[in-house]
């Protein structure tokens, strides 16, 4: 069947809908905020419109370089981690009859139905020397005292990543549900181990859909600014606990503007970047 | 005779009565008196829940003026709201509870409607410091409440109470304490100025302030948590996870009444005391209810409801409470307090946020 282009306007009325929903939920805010981080700041005031650079001086410092290159790091490894973990997990899981996939399914949906603050405070509570994991295992006779595991790094990264895990999962499931199974029954006949057949034919075959699912999680990391904020140190703070605290708590918009800009450019870059390594290593 | 006379003048009471009644549902002015009415924020969640529940309805009783209580977020992003509303001629509230700084920033643009001291006879109760005025003196808010931070410990862990703010620096506190996230909130340059430069005008220069913050700086070892959510901090405190640290007098002192193992010291430097007023949007019309409410809660027995019920340190004079020492006490203290520098959170706000942003973080 061939498709036919478009003859009129009415053949693009389909387009209108989501045209529009893009303007009004992205377009409009995204620029509104681009405005917004040209203004010039009013101290103990608010701002007025202008167009001055001021606020993107201040950002560019060293300082909140090494605060922009830990939140771009975090949320590098928080979605390598959850690739790493959900890619055997899921699967493992297409693998299970279908009764059971559905069970495992509701369950990692049901994480998803809990708030950043609930999962925040549950960790923080776990970690904590006096009513956490550790104490288990002082009992168990595996250590001498329980100790306080928040706030640290790992605690972040932990939490994090198990936010994001069932995103993880519910992305790369579709794509592995519909993978071929002769490609790893090939593999096997062919005297391949397992665990050899998973990496060398089921991670290249499902490369795009990797990456994809690594950039989504990478993305979904980058705006956390909750559990940074109860489960780590200040270090630990990321680029979006200092945009909150501009926007809220010192009422600089401009400023919180031009630091919520260039972290969607960085990314954008990122991404692309991302994308055209990935299509240059297809040609190859 | 008498009988007639009585049934008549009866009669025409009953007639009397009845075209007064149906004057009354007729009439729009005695109509909007029935509705007359205020929109009042207050910080959502604690503070709300005790006023609708002691303060409002009493209010109500006694002036016949209806409140609708508004949950207010904490922070700026309520002054932000009522600012961009009264661009748009709207108030979503008419009266709000405020921060100092707020005050000043919302000054900045006019933001509050100019209270006329004459309409507002009990506003003479007041300690001086709670009148917030434009710089041309006309009032710009009447304080509603104070409150004090102090500094708290988990009595498990800590037998006897610190005396001195002292006590945050002190090596054997290691990775043991709790502090605000915020210097617009901690208020800890102004403690670190009154324990070891002999009081806040030690942050008039900008090299004092520099000072200050090395000084503060020597904090950081020992600070495990930097709070900006109070819940975090409290449940910390009373586990014993996190033994000491800056919080509330008041709900610490609520905690330590319900069994746990918290207590509050007002050090011998002081508590760090803020405060919040009562302002009136310039968008608002109901200008007279206003400086009723304000009045009716600027009255001794109201700031002494307001501590019993609430927890919060009367605004008015100690001398004309009739709290007893314990009650006093429980909200508030004789010994001078630490009063925030709110002209510096507003006049060099982003070099003391940028500044003190790399300390914590950096």
């Amino acid at each position: 069947m061939k498709r036919e282009a478009p003859q009129s306007v009415a053949d693009y009325g389909p387009l209108f809908f989501p045209a529009g929903m893009l303007l009004v939920f992205f377009v409009v805010p995204f620029g509104t905020m681009i405005a917004v981080s040209f203004f010039q700041r009013q101290q103990g005031g608010f701002y007025t419109p202008a167009f001055v650079f001021s606020n993107y001086e201040r950002f560019l410092s060293v300082f909140f370089g090494g605060v922009l290159g830990f939140s771009l790091m975090l949320a590098i490894t928080v979605a390598i981690c959850c690739v790493v973990l959900a890619l055997p997990f899921t699967y493992l899981l297409s693998k299970l009859p279908r009764r059971l996939q559905v069970i495992w399914l509701v369950a990692l949906l049901s994480v998803l139905s809990l708030s950043e603050v609930i999962i925040g405070f549950a960790w923080s509570t776990l970690f904590s020397r006096t009513a956490g994991i550790t104490n288990i295992l002082v009992q168990l006779g595996l250590m001498k005292q329980a100790v306080a595991l928040s706030p640290s790094f790992g605690a972040v990264l932990t939490g994090m990543v198990y936010q994001a895990l069932p995103y993880t999962v519910l992305v790369l499931y579709p794509a592995l549900v519909r993978l071929d199974p002769t490609l790893m029954e090939a593999a096997r006949t062919l005297g391949s181990s397992p665990l050899r057949a998973f990496f060398n034919v089921l991670v290249p075959a499902l490369r795009n859909t990797i990456m994809a699912t690594l950039i989504m999680v990478f993305i979904f990391a980058l705006g956390s600014y909750l559990l940074p904020q109860i489960l780590g140190r200040p270090q630990h703070w990321t680029l979006s606990v200092l945009i909150t605290d501009q926007a809220i708590y010192q009422s600089n918009m401009p400023f919180a503007a031009a630091m919520a800009v260039f972290l969607v450019l960085v990314t954008l870059g990122l991404v692309a970047l991302t994308l055209l390594i990935g299509r240059k290593g297809e040609k190859a | 005779m008498d009988t007639i006379l009585k049934k008549h003048v009866s009669r025409r009471t009953v007639l009397g009565a009845g075209a007064l009644g149906v004057a009354m549902l007729a009439m729009p002015s005695i109509l909007r008196a029935q509705d007359k009415s205020l929109k009042i924020g207050v910080y959502g969640g604690y503070f709300k829940n005790s006023f609708d529940k002691n303060i409002f309805p009493e209010f109500t009783k006694a002036t016949g003026i209806a409140v609708e209580s508004v949950a207010e977020p904490t922070g700026e992003a309520w002054l932000v709201q009522l600012e961009q509303a009264a661009k748009a001629g709207a108030a979503p509230a008419d009266i709000s509870m405020m921060s100092q700084v707020a005050m000043i920033k919302g000054q900045s643009t006019n933001l509050w409607t100019p209270l006329d001291v004459s309409k507002l006879p009990n506003s003479k109760n007041l300690i001086d410091r709670f009148i917030n005025k434009y710089p041309d003196g006309r009032v710009a808010g009447i304080g509603a409440v104070a409150w004090y931070i102090t500094l708290v410990t988990n009595t498990d862990v800590y037998k006897e109470a610190p005396t001195s703010w002292q006590a945050l620096w002190d090596p054997a506190n290691a990775d043991k304490l709790g502090l605000l996230a915020l210097v617009s909130n901690s208020f800890l340059l102004e403690v670190t100025a009154k324990t070891f430069f002999g009081g806040t005008n030690a942050l008039d220069t900008e090299e004092g302030i520099l000072k200050v913050f090395d000084k503060l700086a020597e904090v950081k070892p020992n600070v495990r948590l930097w709070y900006r959510d109070e819940a975090q901090f409290e449940q910390a405190l009373k586990s014993g996870e996190i033994p000491m640290g800056q919080y509330y007098h008041d709900v610490t002192g609520l905690a330590a009444s319900e069994g746990h193992p918290v207590r509050s010291t007002f050090p011998k430097e002081g508590g760090i005391q803020d405060s919040g007023c009562w302002a009136l949007s310039r968008a608002s019309k109901k200008v007279d209810e206003a400086h009723i409410f304000i009045d009716y809660m600027s009255q001794p027995a109201i700031q002494a409801t307001l501590s019993r019920k609430v927890g919060t340190a009367p605004t008015v004079k100690r001398e004309l409470l009739d709290l007893n020492d314990k009650e006093f006490a429980a909200v508030s203290s004789d010994i001078e307090p630490i009063l925030p520098r709110y002209d510096l959170l507003t006049t060099k706000a982003d070099f003391l946020n940028q500044k003190w942003t790399e300390l914590i973080v950096g």
